[in-house]
């Protein structure tokens, strides 16, 4: 049971931090669908650094160094949609899947040009941080506390400030519903979108190394993060734009995930003898069947995913 | 104006040939770059592998059956792209088109090795496998405001775990592989009609390749010579519009879908069907062969013909891929290649209406300068 509440928590942080980066881009008016390379890229830079940096790294310090790089990966990463999707007036929807196709691609190269460097004779993708991993872990009692799921928890708190009681938010919101509105009265569209853009690089990068640290402690980047950044804007749009709302998404969401890591500890559940691929589906069955009953009265912002032009006032 | 004679840099057809050109030069500058960062002595003879594929090996024979071999997975991938760019002119970003292939890959593998059905009662039933899967992205879209992106991916996760499960029982005994459709059911596999032999007696070359091209045509003719198509096109350019004039919005979204996914299962079936590969009742990742539709598509200019040459392009260079040295370099290079020219893809709007309005300019100046002579 307690194992079943510690993964529900890791996964909802996941999908906590990378729904709140869809938040931000889309109340900016740019849908970020390459979420999922956001994450995926974010994930190669944190996993890198815990594995490059000496074991014996405090673990203060290592937290600092994995999460620094994997939030500027992010917004690195997430310029790529910037530069695009604002400055170029490219489809979103395209720039969005290239970027997952991209993320994939190359942390696939990356990894294993690392790998066969070291040793011609490994050419699997795969990074290991067993030990690095540890600095992130607090135990107590049996419950295996992880300093992400603070760090979420912050995350929320200061997006919900920054969006609804600052006026960087409001500001930013209104280039989502209205840009020309926005526009006229002295805001810079491009630049708020800009921002929009790379705080959901930044929460997108950090969610990725929250994900593949969940649970294991290697990851196969061929497999990319196996949609999660989807997963995370269905919790997204379920939470109606709004992050308290996805927070509690996000928990719903996080418990079917986390039932797919340990239902065979529980006696009902692997009496029914169910093949694992069933769990392993829940998540996108849930999240289909919450889409098609919430995506009716959607409050999403009005302006997103069509580029701003000033001449179209 | 319209007498006005236009230079050739203004065609639209030439200026998406020259933009999807553009990509493919950038693409493959940015892969060589990559190359040599990762290990700069043998980059050149990389690429050159890459760009070759086929073209390395020396006999004449062998170049033809791997040429053949490329050929045997074009076929599905134009059928993705064509499943995609129908989608895409009625305004739906099909991106569950890669499990519609994955259904359709299911489904007439358990046609053929479980019902054991002859071909061409497994190909159709590829195609009900991705309409039916279609539907339901379409169903969500149309009724209940589902964005198409989302619930695509999600089916795509759900058609995978379904069909892995699915086809657990045509499986081999000793590997996460289906058992071969040819020595299990003969009857399934797709008749070559003597065009194996063209490709040095390559089994796998069947009348898939050219029946994907026959496809391409007839997207085409629908596209642009029925009323269906004109319906289609109209939605995808204003939806509301369409809605005004009295077009069926709703219906026509559910149906564009439809033959899209059928058009997925259809070239999912053309691969698995000619015995070329088998289906790994482990995979845990979705098969690339729908997103590299989506970059066939894009290159092609969003153009049936053009997509019959983009899809060559991408499985030509895809499978180049698998020529590099493998201890030095990862083949999936050629992944990040394709993956590049789709983003760059996004830039050819832009590069469109620049070259257009730089034209303009020229020609607008050319004008003043003519009447103050």
């Amino acid at each position: 049971m307690i194992l079943l509440l510690q993964y529900t928590l890791l996964f909802a942080s996941v999908l906590l931090l990378v729904a709140l980066g869809g938040c931000f881009s889309e109340h900016s008016g740019v849908i970020n669908l390459g979420l999922e390379g956001v994450m995926v890229m974010g994930s190669l830079g944190g996993a890198l650094t815990m594995r490059f940096l000496p074991a014996q790294t405090p673990a203060f310090v290592m937290i600092f160094c994995v999460v620094l790089v994997s939030v500027l990966s992010g917004m690195l990463y997430s310029s790529l949609l910037g530069i695009a999707g604002i400055n170029f007036k490219a489809d979103q929807t395209l720039v969005g899947t290239a970027m997952n196709m991209l993320a994939a691609a190359a942390a696939t190269v990356i990894v294993k040009s690392i790998n066969i460097a070291e040793n011609p004779d490994n050419v699997s993708s795969t990074v290991q941080y067993v030990n690095a991993k540890k600095a992130f872990l607090v135990n107590i009692g049996s419950f295996q506390f992880n300093w992400f799921m603070l760090i979420a928890l912050c995350m929320l708190g200061v997006s919900h400030i920054l969006l609804y009681k600052t006026r960087f938010g409001l500001r930013l919101m209104a280039c989502g519903e209205h840009p020309q509105a926005a526009d006229s009265v002295g805001i810079n569209v491009a630049r708020m979108r800009w921002a929009g853009v790379l705080i959901s690089g930044f929460l997108g990068g950090l969610g990725g190394i929250v994900y593949i640290t969940a649970g294991v402690s290697e990851w196969k980047f061929e497999t990319g993060v196996a949609g999660f950044g989807f997963l995370a804007l269905a919790v997204m749009i379920f939470g109606q734009w709004k992050p308290l709302n996805i927070a509690l998404a996000a928990l719903l969401f996080g418990f079917f995930r986390a039932l797919s890591n340990v239902y065979s500890g529980f006696a009902l559940l692997a009496a029914l003898k169910l093949p694992g691929s069933v769990y392993n589906m829940m998540p996108y069955i849930i999240s289909l069947l919450v889409l098609a009953f919430t995506s009716r009265n959607s409050r999403a912002p009005k302006a997103e995913g069509i580029p701003y032009d000033k001449g179209s006032r | 104006m319209k007498a006005e004679k236009k230079g050739f840099l203004a065609n639209e057809g030439f200026q998406s040939v020259l933009a999807s050109f553009l990509c493919i030069l950038v693409g493959i500058l940015f892969g060589y770059i990559v190359l040599l960062l990762i290990n700069g002595e043998g980059a050149n003879k990389a690429i050159l592998a890459i760009l070759k594929n086929f073209m390395t090996y020396p006999s004449r024979a062998a170049q033809m059956k791997y040429l053949g071999n490329t050929l045997v997975k074009t076929a599905p991938l134009l059928m993705c792209a064509l499943s995609v760019q129908f989608c895409y002119k009625a305004g739906l970003f099909n991106i569950g088109v890669a499990g519609q292939y994955v259904a359709g890959a299911g489904m007439c593998l358990y046609a053929a090795l479980i019902w054991k059905l002859p071909w061409f009662l497994c190909v159709p039933f590829a195609m009900l496998a991705g309409a039916a899967l279609a539907a339901v992205t379409g169903f969500l879209k149309a009724y209940r405001n589902v964005n198409e992106v989302i619930s695509g991916i999600m089916l795509n996760w759900i058609t995978l775990y379904s069909v892995n499960m699915l086809l657990s029982p045509a499986k081999e005994v000793s590997s996460p592989y289906t058992v071969q459709v040819a020595s299990t059911n003969p009857s399934a596999l797709i008749p070559s009609m003597g065009l194996g032999s063209l490709f040095s007696k390559n089994k796998y070359v069947t009348i898939a390749i050219p029946l994907s091209i026959l496809c391409a045509l007839l997207i085409w003719i629908v596209l642009n010579k029925t009323v269906f198509g004109y319906e289609l096109r109209a939605t995808g350019l204003n939806k509301d519009a369409a809605k005004y004039s009295g077009m069926k919005e709703k219906k026509n979204t559910i149906l564009t879908l439809m033959i899209g996914g059928a058009l997925a299962g259809m070239g999912a079936s053309f691969l698995y069907l000619s015995g070329y590969e088998q289906w790994s009742c482990t995979q845990s990742s979705v098969p690339g062969m729908g997103f590299n539709g989506i970059a066939a598509t894009f290159l092609g200019g969003l153009h049936p013909i053009g997509t019959v040459f983009s899809s060559y392009f991408i499985q030509h260079i895809t499978s180049g891929g698998s020529f590099l040295d493998k201890a030095v370099y990862p083949s999936q290079i050629s992944d990040l290649i394709s993956s590049i020219i789709i983003y760059l893809c996004g830039f050819v709007l832009f590069f469109k209406t620049f070259l257009n309005s730089r034209l303009s300019a020229r020609q607008d100046a050319g004008r003043k300068g003519g009447s103050g002579k």
